[in-house]
């Protein structure tokens, strides 16, 4: 048992922070935001260079991490520093591709290719398993119609791994197949937008994409296996990301607490808040631990896998939820000001929520799981 | 990063299985697992039996026939210990007075006490809180008098766990009025067979007089058994509350706990199915197991930062917040449990042997005393309050 980080994970650690330290200010990136930028080529290329994409995958997919700890030191500085970069779609997208072999790997570990996952639909809410949009076999092509909701990154994207179903109803989990499609295919448009907290998306439409038999991810109506493990990879990283945008705001508020004076002294003196501030760096500590479990459990069989990654992300968004509101309860009006970082980061953690399942969707599914 | 318990470790745990599967008495674990009362009986059978293993006193150096265990060998065997059902071994003695007289103590009183502790002729009670010394342990004012070769005591201890069956108690006594409150402090051990020692039951929520009330009218105490420094008590206090947090998160207890809750609930039929599939119930329970799921981790990187060499600081106040929140819980489950059949009151079966029939099924019966009784948890040891403003000021420096 070592709750360490190897050597080279720290220095991964610290080179990404000394990175986003130099190019990521808050300022910097409300001025991305408000420029409309989705996306800091420079950014997101200095992130490449310093090797942060190719931490994301295993030495067979030709990178050199992969492993859950490495998307733990890697998302968490990226959440402490409230990066809207596409570095998840590496993983999720990205991850699938270097897995069921798209070909793209080196690209997108380069940062010259950013692949986006397209799996969401307006009826599945968060159900993985539920996919309406369909792969029709016609010739020696096929056929893909429907509509891809909250893909994120997705017009950022130069190519997508769509989920269509090739068999079956709806929610079943058999004849969901995986796609890689390139965006300028005929029939594909991406509609972008911007989420709430600050990260892009798109919605995209499938209209009569015909494609060859070779854009099929792995094999035919077997995808969801892969798609749910890439699925536990990403929450793997945006649980470890809320932790980080959890310590940042939580240390904006200590510091906030020791400056800020009422009634002629610092308002941290006032034990009212003194136990709040206790009480919520327990919880983050508590989420921290639920993170090193996901992590760690990565690589375990499915059905432990599963378990962990439900725990955590019910963890996170229980945890997640009381650090927005009891940071910004705690700081006041400025707290909530879209100029000041905390505002920035409250949303964040709010809208990690929202992603693959939220704290009450996943307590559902541990008990499932657990009875399972 | 690796959450793998080494080979050596493993081996351990294996050793400390085998050992408790065929050492601890069945009668003993029954009575743990049903939540009824131990006996002073009880427990000497179960410390004798962990003394004749060697394996009583985790923490002290070998010389002193301790273990010498490391933080991870200890939180194994408490662990599997509680798992097996295991009586919890009396800590008095063992892990809060030893620590400090290895620390501070006089080889003569190392030499004298410690083989007493383990041979378990001396039954050890702990006099820190007083009627107005609670969370403010410094607010002691028993207040003892030297005189030639004795000290006088006079004043009164309360809260003392289990004083009812112990004969040495040790205590923070005054010795300095005019000095800071936290300096005029010292450390004196007191046999409590001395004249003018009187202790007085006290009966809790739970119906059980778990802790008593110990009053000393002009007790004469040969200076020798005075610890350390006179006035440099608090020292030693300060030094005793941090071992008696080491094993504060009491994950050992919540694991055994949560087993027995899933049990229960899945006997249970309310509604025409398990209790286990009510979507409210099985809701808090599986937050609860969540919760305690990374407190387990949680207090591995405290353990094993100990293991280490670091001495968990403000650390172990936040295991103790959170560690007595999440058992609490599942006392409150437990007892919710068991519906109507918590209700009957039912010392006779808590405290008789197989004999005594319970009401209704035989794990419901502790379900309620044992809830009230745990509320103690977030009160002791430094309340709940105090850790948040340990935490407050050695970790957020607010």
């Amino acid at each position: 048992m070592d709750f360490n980080l190897t050597e080279e994970r720290a220095m991964l650690r610290d080179t990404l922070q000394r990175f986003l330290a130099d190019k990521y200010s808050h300022e910097n990136r409300r001025a991305l935001i408000a420029a409309g930028t989705t996306f800091d080529a420079e950014v997101y290329a200095g992130l490449a260079e310093l090797g942060i994409l190719g931490a994301l995958f295993n030495e067979e997919q030709g990178g050199f991490g992969g492993q859950g700890f490495d998307l733990m030191v890697v998302f968490e500085e990226l959440g402490r520093a409230g990066v809207i970069e596409p570095v998840l779609p590496a993983v999720l997208a990205g991850g699938l591709i270097a897995e069921l072999g798209g070909g793209l790997a080196d690209e997108i570990m380069a940062g010259t290719h950013v692949a986006a996952l397209a799996h969401g639909e307006a009826a599945a809410h968060y159900d993985l398993n539920h996919v309406e949009a369909s792969a029709v076999t016609d010739g020696d092509a096929i056929v893909l119609q429907g509509i891809k909701t909250h893909v994120l990154h997705g017009a950022e994207a130069q190519s997508l791994v769509v989920s269509a179903r090739e068999t079956g109803d709806a929610a079943d989990t058999a004849g969901i197949s995986l796609f890689l499609v390139p965006v300028n295919t005929p029939g594909v448009t991406v509609s972008g937008h911007r989420n709430i907290d600050g990260i892009p998306a798109a919605t995209v439409t499938l209209d009569g994409v015909r494609l060859t038999a070779t854009a099929r991810l792995g094999t035919a109506g077997e995808g969801f296996a892969a798609l749910e493990a890439a699925v536990a990879r990403g929450l793997t990283a945006i649980c470890a990301e809320a932790l980080g945008a959890m310590d940042a705001a939580k240390a904006l508020t200590t510091d906030y607490l020791k400056e800020r004076k009422q009634f002629g002294t610092p308002i941290g003196k006032f034990q009212a808040l003194q136990h709040r501030m206790a009480d919520m760096l327990i919880e983050i500590e508590q989420a921290r631990s639920a993170v090193i479990n996901l992590a760690g459990n990565l690589q375990q069989p499915r059905a432990l896998r599963e378990i962990h990654v439900s725990a955590a992300k019910n963890l996170i968004g229980r945890t997640g939820a009381l650090v927005a509101e009891e940071c910004i309860q705690m700081h006041g009006g400025i707290g909530m000001t879209d100029e000041y970082a905390l505002s920035h980061f409250a949303r964040r953690l709010t809208m990690i929520d929202h992603l693959f399942g939220d704290t009450d969707y996943h307590l559902e599914r541990f008990i499932a799981l657990k009875a399972g | 990063m690796d959450l793998n318990f080494t080979e050596e470790e493993q081996v351990f745990r294996a050793e400390v299985r085998d050992w408790l599967k065929s050492s601890l008495p069945r009668e003993l674990s029954e009575k743990v697992r049903l939540g009824k009362r131990l006996s002073k009986a009880d427990s000497e059978l179960w410390h004798n039996l962990l003394s004749e293993r060697g394996w009583l006193a985790p923490n002290w150096p070998r010389a002193y026939g301790g273990c010498e265990w490391n933080a991870v060998q200890r939180h194994i065997f408490e662990e599997e210990a509680c798992l097996a059902h295991a009586p919890r071994s009396l800590p008095f003695g063992l892990s809060m007075l030893a620590p400090v007289l290895l620390a501070f103590g006089s080889e003569e009183q190392r030499q004298k006490f410690l083989p007493r502790i383990l041979n378990g002729q001396d039954w050890w009670c702990q006099g820190y809180s007083e009627p107005g010394a609670g969370s403010d342990l410094a607010a002691v004012k028993t207040r003892a008098v030297r005189d030639g070769d004795h000290y006088v005591v006079n004043g009164q201890k309360t809260w003392t766990t289990l004083g009812q069956h112990a004969n040495w108690i040790f205590c923070l006594v005054r010795t300095d009025p005019e000095a800071k409150k936290q300096e005029g402090i010292s450390f004196l051990l007191i046999d409590m067979d001395t004249p003018g020692v009187t202790v007085r039951p006290i009966v809790l929520i739970d119906g059980e007089p778990e802790v008593n009330e110990v009053f000393f009218d002009n007790v004469r105490v040969p200076a020798e058994n005075l610890v350390g420094d006179e006035n440099k008590g608090w020292t030693y206090a300060k030094y005793l509350l941090t071992h008696e947090r080491t094993n504060i998160a009491g994950v050992g207890f919540s694991n055994a706990l949560l087993a027995t809750l899933k049990h229960v609930a899945a006997k249970v039929q309310s509604g025409g199915r398990p209790l286990a599939e009510n979507p409210h119930f099985a809701a808090r329970m599986a937050q609860a197991e969540i919760d305690l799921m990374a407190m387990a981790t949680t207090n591995l990187r405290v353990v094993s930062a100990a293991a280490k060499g670091q001495a968990p600081g403000a650390e172990s106040s936040m295991l103790k917040v959170k560690g007595t929140v999440i058992r609490q819980e599942l006392t409150s489950l437990l007892r919710r449990a068991m519906g109507p059949d918590a209700l009957p009151f039912q010392p006779d079966f808590l405290t008789g042997g197989d004999n005594a029939d319970a009401m209704g099924p035989e794990y419901a019966a502790a379900s309620a005393p044992n809830y009230f009784n745990m509320r103690k948890l977030s009160i002791f040891g430094g309340s709940n309050e105090v850790q948040r403003t340990i935490i407050t000021k050695a970790i957020l420096g607010l």
